[in-house]
């Protein structure tokens, strides 16, 4: 793992004090809600319909044990006990007191942590594969080309008043865990033919109320000028976007309206230009990040076997467990969505339990996922059934990974203050509702917004779904056939939209329309492409 | 006009008022100049040599155009006075001089308590810009 020198420290550190001071002169007055509104959000501190809400950047998804802990330690001091992972692999607090921000921001940097730029019109924190280092299928760790975006873009002075947010993923195998192509810029680290390696860069995706997959716009851009790149990327966008109108001010309208060809020429152009000015980080530098991701010291020789004899571990090790590099381990998720639970809400108490497992049986690391899970990347086989049976105590072995329990979910009404509808009951009323059945339903990725803004991805959803407010009642709308792996495809909608109970029968109907036509191994996903909306059309509105 | 508060500079400040780069086009003799957020900066490239005063406007502190403004004249080697003015707070002036500004007229004048500590608040800088001050890579790797 990453560990900060003292320049690390030292930036992080003085942010709190910066903050701390920022925090003072507005509760003194000094400056108004208006100007002081761009400073917290640039701390990621929202104001929400309840109370202030605390973003914390979790850097490409990956913490320490006592990074973890200190988590914990902040849902229990701070908040009400509990905290909520989100889509970004970050998590948020959601009962923070003004007063109290710059504390939490410090416990933070005492960990080697921080809020910094977790939202605001800025470069937010770079999201990963959650499965980055222990992958089999990876070309190399992504996680130390995110670390050196992530120190580009820490306080970038020409992008931190970008016409809007902007968020970027960073992966390294063909299977893509962190929908890069419906982000601002994803990146893919690639290996050519000569086995050099470089980056492909995707620009324009994003969800929103205009989702759009991103093109490629340079399949590779050779290592040593990436950062160069990105600059180049950005500097187009902040020069050119639109700022006219908020709703058409990311990245995506820009390359959409001036078209792909058009957008690369400029940043080709503005990259000629940038690489006479020696702005890249030089090799040696990427060589000291990526030794701190060295693989930890796995023990070789070891069996893949496995005693599946209790049937509530074999499930679980079959739904959340996936092949690691290194015989004899394995990655294993912690489900964050029991049944009838709030889609990645964690205690304090689970955090600290986390963190210890994490300490004991995987190196001492734990990953958040997108899909707002925690992942122990690096378990001996020998060691799961004892981790299993500590989580399984702790409310934490639900074995419903990418089932359709596993529901992404936004904070919705029940706290956002952007939210139509609420999020939260529906998807606790579907996990109920199907939680049955979704062995037999196989792998269902659902997700929900409470608005169009799209948190909750219900665009990229196998199924979909978004709240929206009509004529003040809270009504959803259904969306079948989206997918945001390397298949990326956005959902389509199936029609008028229904009440809160509707949608869960809708949901249940649709997954009925599945069993009844799916054929072979086919996921629903699938089926839905094969047999078209149609069927699923007749049994919602026939 | 509002008044200059920040100077990082020794030379005399020009007290041109600066024109619209529409009028500076067809004023041969013009050594200031105004540019709004949709201004090209790059338009003025091929005058640097006879400008000694540029001002870059923010009419709302939250459109960051003028950012990419002032970094693309620096690197295209302009020496001259860059000076903000407009909607410029506390808490852009980092930002803002990283970026080449080296002059600040802010709209309304700023505590200069707070914008001292702005201005010194941050010993090191991940990135390398124009304005002189060493990434923290390249004090890693001397």
């Amino acid at each position: 793992m990453y560990k900060y020198d003292t320049y690390d420290q030292a930036m992080v550190d003085t942010r709190v004090e910066e903050f701390r001071d920022q925090v003072r002169r507005r509760l003194e007055g000094h400056i108004t809600e208006d100007q002081f509104k761009p400073l917290r959000l640039m701390n990621g501190l929202y104001l929400q319909l309840h109370a202030y809400m605390l973003r914390v950047a979790i850097p490409y998804g990956t913490l320490s044990g006592a990074q973890m802990r200190m988590l914990g330690d902040i849902a229990d001091k701070y908040d009400r006990g509990y905290g909520h992972f989100t889509t970004r692999q970050n998590i948020q607090y959601n009962w923070i007191k003004l007063e109290e921000a710059a504390d939490i921001l410090a416990d933070l940097a005492s960990v080697e942590m921080h809020a910094i730029q977790t939202s605001g019109n800025c470069i937010r924190n770079t999201s990963s594969d959650q499965y980055a280092g222990a992958a089999a299928d990876e070309v190399v760790d992504p996680r130390p080309y995110a670390e050196l975006i992530r120190q580009w873009s820490t306080f970038h002075p020409e992008f931190s008043f970008l016409p809007r947010k902007f968020k970027m993923a960073v992966i390294a195998s063909d299977i893509d865990r962190a929908a890069i192509k419906l982000h601002d810029i994803g990146v893919q680290i690639v290996r050519n033919d000569a086995g050099e390696i470089g980056a492909a860069f995707y620009v324009g995706g994003g969800m929103g109320r205009t989702p759009m997959i991103a093109p490629c716009i340079n399949p590779f851009v050779p290592i040593d000028q990436f950062i160069t790149y990105a600059e180049a990327c950005l500097r187009v966008y902040n020069r050119h976007g639109r700022r006219d109108n908020k709703y058409k001010a990311r990245i995506k309208i820009l390359v959409h309206e001036l078209g792909k060809e058009e957008y690369t020429r400029q940043v080709e152009a503005e990259f000629a230009h940038l690489l006479t000015q020696n702005i890249e980080p030089p090799l040696a530098e990427l060589e000291r990040i990526k030794a701190m991701f060295a693989d930890p010291a796995f023990e070789a020789g070891l069996s893949d076997e496995l005693d599946r004899s209790d049937p509530d571990f074999a499930l679980w090790v079959d739904n959340n467990c996936v092949a690691h590099k290194q015989p004899g381990y394995i990655a294993a998720t912690i489900s964050l969505k029991p049944v009838g639970g709030i889609p990645g809400d964690a205690t304090g108490e689970q955090m600290r339990l986390m963190a210890d497992l994490a300490a004991r049986y995987s190196f001492d690391e734990l990953r958040v996922t997108h899909a707002q899970n925690i992942v122990l990347p690096h378990v001996k086989k020998a060691d799961l059934y004892a981790l299993w049976q500590a989580l399984d105590a702790n409310g934490l072995g639900t074995a419903n990974l990418d089932l359709v329990g596993d529901i992404i979910a936004c904070p919705g009404l029940d706290y956002c203050s952007l939210a139509n509808a609420r999020s939260i009951p529906v998807a606790q009323k579907i996990s109920q509702r199907l939680s049955a059945k979704s062995q037999e339903i196989g792998e269902l990725k659902l997700k929900i917004s409470g608005c169009i803004n799209a948190c909750g991805h219900h665009h990229a959803g196998h199924i979909g779904i978004l709240g929206v407010d009509r004529k003040g009642v809270e009504n959803y709308q259904l969306l079948l056939g989206g997918s945001e792996a390397a298949d990326t495809s956005l959902g389509t909608i199936t029609g008028p939209g229904f009440d809160e109970d509707g949608i869960v029968d809708a949901v249940e109907k649709a997954t009925q329309v599945y069993l009844a036509n799916r054929s072979d191994n086919e996921r629903f996903l699938d089926t839905y492409r094969r047999i078209g909306m149609a069927p699923f059309k007749e049994a919602l509105y026939g | 006009m509002a008044e200059v508060q920040f100077r990082f500079r020794d030379d005399e400040p020009v007290a041109d008022p600066g024109v619209t780069v529409d009028a500076f086009g067809e004023q041969t003799n013009a050594a200031a100049v105004r540019l709004e957020p949709g201004d090209d900066a790059r338009d003025l490239i091929p005058h640097l040599d006879r400008l000694q005063l540029i001002e870059v406007n923010f009419p709302v502190f939250g459109d960051g155009r003028g950012y990419s403004a002032a970094r693309i004249l620096r690197e295209a080697g302009y020496q001259g006075e860059l000076r903000a003015v407009g909607d410029v707070l506390v808490d852009q002036l980092t930002f803002l001089r990283r970026c080449g500004f080296d002059v600040f007229a802010p709209e309304v004048p700023l505590d200069p308590v707070d914008a001292e500590n702005a201005f010194s608040r941050y010993a090191e800088v991940y990135q390398p810009t124009t304005d002189g001050r060493a990434a923290i890579w390249s004090k890693r790797h001397g």
